[in-house]
């Protein structure tokens, strides 16, 4: 099938490329851009190990076809640590918490925890826990993750508190 | 790669209905969260599609000049759940497409492919039906509004034509005004499950409200399409409020309904639950109209 041509900023850098209509985002992204942190798990929309951010909100990328993209921001892990490579908060709550265990669903649940970091009002565990519901760990058993995005968001909330 | 023969890509509104009056065995794209896991699951491998997610002017929710409340189908369920004038007007929608799958799924999945995909576990469907929801089908030949009621043909069956498509879903003010609706979904884990059961209930009570001026009563699972219970609402209709009226309401239910043994359930459990989630949506929904039990 002929290839179209699109244009999506990836991790704040605009990019145009070819993709086939017939593409999902996660091949788009793993294929033609080597962006690996995208996972490859069930590929029908059950597990998030896919997930990526567009236009703030997550999506399972492996159901999500590439010239859907066209126009939209799309934040993946690899966009998340500073230039010098410092790790972001939640990733470095992520390792502090014990919340990775092999590894594999990790850039799955930490794109599906972006929406809610910025968010000012109290969320209670249950409302974190609703959040990362399309998102399987076979490992953690899961406390530890939430663990994580709690201490993210507190330091979130006190850096901000510290600014006003 | 998915295994589509075709795809084809309007840019307008009327593009896409031309393709679909050319291409009547073209399936319309909407979210894909039907669609691509059947083409994965080899189903629907090799089919054509026409792909209308890029189509915004099929996307959004307003209150019309005569009070109606516009859904577009390509609406998120994410977006139906924060709009503010579903939030004001139909929260009972707002949560019950917020029941659906997890977050992915609910910022992908439209409410239009929730109800032309014609399965009885739809979670919008039931709430849809019980608030008398009015179709916009639009094919190149003009639109016709069509009862929700009227949709349905059978399991995965309803009734648009090859060059047709959902343009709009509609709830008339009088449905909703005053008028105070509770969904309840059972399901064996509480996220990516689809229902067991889902029943979905709205009242309107008297001005003294002590009585029951409407009910409607809806169902998802409890049959091979969504469906609506006349026995059960015929007999709440004007009858003041008493706790024996509700199970009364319940009991009438069950005759209304036709649920199967599946994997998931057994008939016998699906009779249970309708009756209870029944009596259980009644009363949340009598709280929130003020009336008391
Ligand atoms: C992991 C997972 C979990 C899920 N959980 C649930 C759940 O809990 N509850 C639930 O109800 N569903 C669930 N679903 C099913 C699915 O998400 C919904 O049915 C969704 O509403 C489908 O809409 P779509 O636009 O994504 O689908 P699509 O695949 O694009 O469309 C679905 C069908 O509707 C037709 N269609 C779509 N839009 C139109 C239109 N405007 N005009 C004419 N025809 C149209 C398509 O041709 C297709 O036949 C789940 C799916 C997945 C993958
Ligand atoms: S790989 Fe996309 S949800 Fe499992
Ligand atoms: S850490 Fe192994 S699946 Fe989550």
């Amino acid at each position: 099938m002929a290839k179209q041509l699109i244009t999506v900023t990836i991790n704040n850098k605009l990019t145009e490329l070819y993709v086939d209509p017939r593409e999902s985002l996660a091949d788009m992204l793993r294929n033609d851009l080597k962006l690996t942190s995208v996972k490859h798990g069930c590929d029908v929309g059950e597990c998030g190990a896919c997930t990526v951010v567009i236009d703030g909100e997550n999506f399972d990328s492996c159901i999500y076809l590439a010239i859907w993209a066209d126009g939209k921001s799309i934040t993946t892990v690899e966009g998340l640590a500073s230039l010098e490579g410092e790790l972001a908060d939640i990733q470095q709550a992520f390792v502090d918490d014990g919340a990775i265990q092999c590894g594999f669903c990790t850039p799955g649940f930490i794109m599906s925890t972006l929406p809610l970091l910025n968010v000012e009002e109290d969320l209670s565990r249950e409302e974190i826990k609703k959040q990362v519901s399309g998102n399987f760990c076979r490992c953690t058993g899961y406390t530890n993750i939430i663990n994580a995005i709690e201490h993210t968001r507190e330091k979130i909330k006190n850096d901000r508190d510290s600014d006003k | 790669m998915y295994d589509f023969n075709n795809i084809y890509q309007p840019k307008t509104i009327e593009e896409a209905l031309k393709m679909k009056s050319e291409h009547p065995e073209a399936l319309i794209l909407a979210g894909g969260s039907d669609i691509l896991i059947q083409v994965r699951d080899g189903k629907l491998a090799g089919c054509d599609v026409i792909n209308i997610q890029p189509l915004n002017e099929l996307r959004g929710i307003c209150v019309e000049d005569n009070g109606s409340i516009l859904i577009r189908p390509l609406t998120s369920f994410s977006h139906i759940t924060k709009n503010p004038i579903i939030e004001k007007f139909l929260p009972a929608l707002g949560f019950a497409v917020d029941q659906i799958g997890g977050p992915q799924i609910r910022n992908i999945g439209t409410i239009g492919g929730n109800i032309c995909n014609g399965v009885t576990s739809a979670d919008s469907a039931s709430t849809l039906k019980a608030y008398d929801a009015v179709l916009e089908i639009a094919s190149v030949d003009g639109i016709r509004l069509l009862p929700y009621a009227d949709f349905s043909k059978g399991p995965g069956k309803v009734d648009l034509k090859g060059n047709e498509i959902l343009t709009g879903i509609r709830v008339p003010k009088e449905s909703y005004e005053n008028t105070y609706g509770e969904y309840m979904k059972y399901s064996v884990r509480r996220a990516m499950d689809i229902a067991t059961l889902g029943c979905s209930v709205n009242v309107r009570l008297t001005d003294d409200k002590k009585s029951i001026d409407r009910v409607r009563i809806a169902y998802g699972v409890a049959g091979p399409t969504p469906m609506r219970v006349p026995t059960a609402e015929k007999l709440g209709n004007g009858k003041v409020i008493t706790e024996q009226l509700i199970t009364d309401i319940a009991e009438a239910a069950l005759t209304d309904v036709k649920p199967r043994t599946s994997w998931r359930a057994s008939k016998e459990f699906r009779m249970q639950l309708i009756k209870e989630l029944c009596k259980r949506s009644l009363r949340t929904s009598i709280k929130k109209a003020g009336g008391t039990i």
